[in-house]
């Protein structure tokens, strides 16, 4: 592998990282706002969501991002590029996740908790963010690394229909041209494997932390 | 800019698509019982006597695990035709699929094994059960019900991701679907008819998983929850 093919693997990788941070970024907002409404005082919205949800996870990654990057054309907003369909296909599918996940916290805190913080008379969005977010925030942060993992995995679903430069597309380029696909795929394969093991590692460390009474 | 949906012309190819609902539903069945098979004997042979067995799979599992099925799929069957072992598109694609939910499912009945209590085991062996019938009834099947919803997630999801498969010419449903825009050149009338098929297969599929656990977990109780 010459130094050019080397140097365009990494810079398919930070693609990869490029496009991970903004879906969770993005993804983590919309999908908090989601689990906020799938736990809402209000049924129409709690219904809402789920039916959101229900939606997006049925659905194939690869077929939200066709979605995405042929639906705007088609509204009238004119061509997309890569990166900003990539980057809506990937917020819808993460908000989806998150949101569940996140809403599982939520309910978890426990039930005198909401109770106490009714009693000394917090309002319902104080006792939300004062009394339920931050106890949840602990048991989330395991299983949000762990998504994390996910997304970075199915960021390489972006250069299937919309072609963006990630590290599996620019891979795919290389091996077209040397027909060397253990040597290009195998790389790739490492690369990813040294982006998402340790956070796999991390989130189990986590884990164990949180549990940590139990063992 | 006014856009005029034309389903007429892509529905025009319905017994294409549904050749390739029905490639996809082969193909997620085979990958679903070869790669529960794998996973849970990728389990058992986790809690094995033998160090080397319990290092090799559970390198297996971290270094799928981290690693995307689209990059798994572009080194097994382009990688291995590089070599000169070649195999029929569905048999490569079925493969690569077993090996990736393989290593899936291998940690969700990981965790069902976990959760038998070890009196468990000495109450089967007080009552005189053979070694075979106590791994059976008392360690296998009632992991396999407490981990059911975690796998029928899991395999959902495997199945969503068939879809990926397209890509190395897999002619499954997304596969024949992007022959189908290149005929009738509607693409986006293509993605939201593949959206409503992919939902319809999804929810067909937490069904027949929610079937199948009624039928082989015959104690009534409701799925998931502890023994």
């Amino acid at each position: 592998m010459s130094e050019e093919q080397l140097l365009s693997l990494l810079q398919g990788a930070w693609g990869t990282v490029l496009l991970s941070g903004l879906t969770l970024l993005l993804g983590g907002i919309a999908g908090l706002a989601l689990a906020l409404a799938r736990v809402s005082a209000l049924p129409p919205l709690r219904r809402l969501a789920a039916a959101w949800i229900q939606l997006i996870q049925g659905t194939p990654l690869l077929v939200l991002m066709g979605v995405c990057f042929y639906g705007p054309a088609l509204a009238g907003v004119g061509t997309v590029e890569a990166l900003p369909a990539a980057a809506t296909a990937m917020l819808i599918y993460a908000s989806a996740f998150l949101g569940e996940i996140w809403r599982g916290c939520i309910q978890s805190v426990h039930k005198s908790q909401w109770e106490a913080a009714e009693c000394i008379g917090l309002s319902r969005w104080q006792r939300m963010r004062m009394i339920v977010l931050p106890q949840a925030l602990r048991m989330a942060t395991p299983p949000t690394v762990g998504f994390a993992v996910q997304v970075i995995k199915n960021t390489s679903v972006a250069s299937l229909v919309i072609g963006f430069a990630e590290l599996s597309y620019n891979a795919k380029v290389l091996n077209n041209s040397t027909f060397q696909p253990f040597l290009y795929f195998g790389s790739a394969a490492l690369l990813y494997f040294a982006m998402c093991y340790p956070l796999s590692r991390w989130s189990r460390a986590l884990e164990r932390k949180l549990h940590a009474h139990r063992r | 800019m006014h856009y005029e949906f034309d389903f007429a012309s892509v529905a025009a190819h319905w017994p294409l698509l549904l050749q390739g609902a029905w490639t996809t539903v082969q193909l997620s069945f085979l990958a679903t019982l070869l790669g529960f098979v794998l996973g849970a004997a990728c389990a058992v042979a986790r809690g094995s006597r033998y160090g080397w067995l319990r290092a090799a799979v559970s390198g297996y599992v971290e270094l799928i695990r981290n690693t995307p099925l689209l990059i798994q799929c572009y080194f097994l069957i382009f990688g291995l035709s590089s070599v000169g072992v070649t195999m029929p598109i569905m048999a490569g694609a079925t493969l690569a699929l077993v090996i990736n939910i393989g290593a899936y499912s291998c940690e969700i009945v990981r965790a069902g094994l976990e959760s038998i209590h070890h009196g468990q085991l000495e109450a089967a062996s007080c009552l005189g059960l053979s070694p075979a019938q106590v791994f059976w009834h008392v360690v296998l099947l009632p992991a396999v019900e407490r981990v059911w919803p975690a796998l029928t997630s899991q395999f959902v999801l495997m199945m969503l991701a068939s879809s990926i498969l397209s890509s190395v010419g897999a002619e499954e449903l997304l596969g024949v679907a992007n022959r189908v825009q290149s005929d009738t050149f509607r693409n986006f009338e293509v993605f939201l008819l593949l959206w409503a098929a992919y939902l319809a297969l999804a929810c067909l599929m937490r069904a027949g998983f929610w079937l199948l656990g009624q039928l082989v977990f015959t104690r009534r109780r409701k799925l998931g929850t502890p023994l």
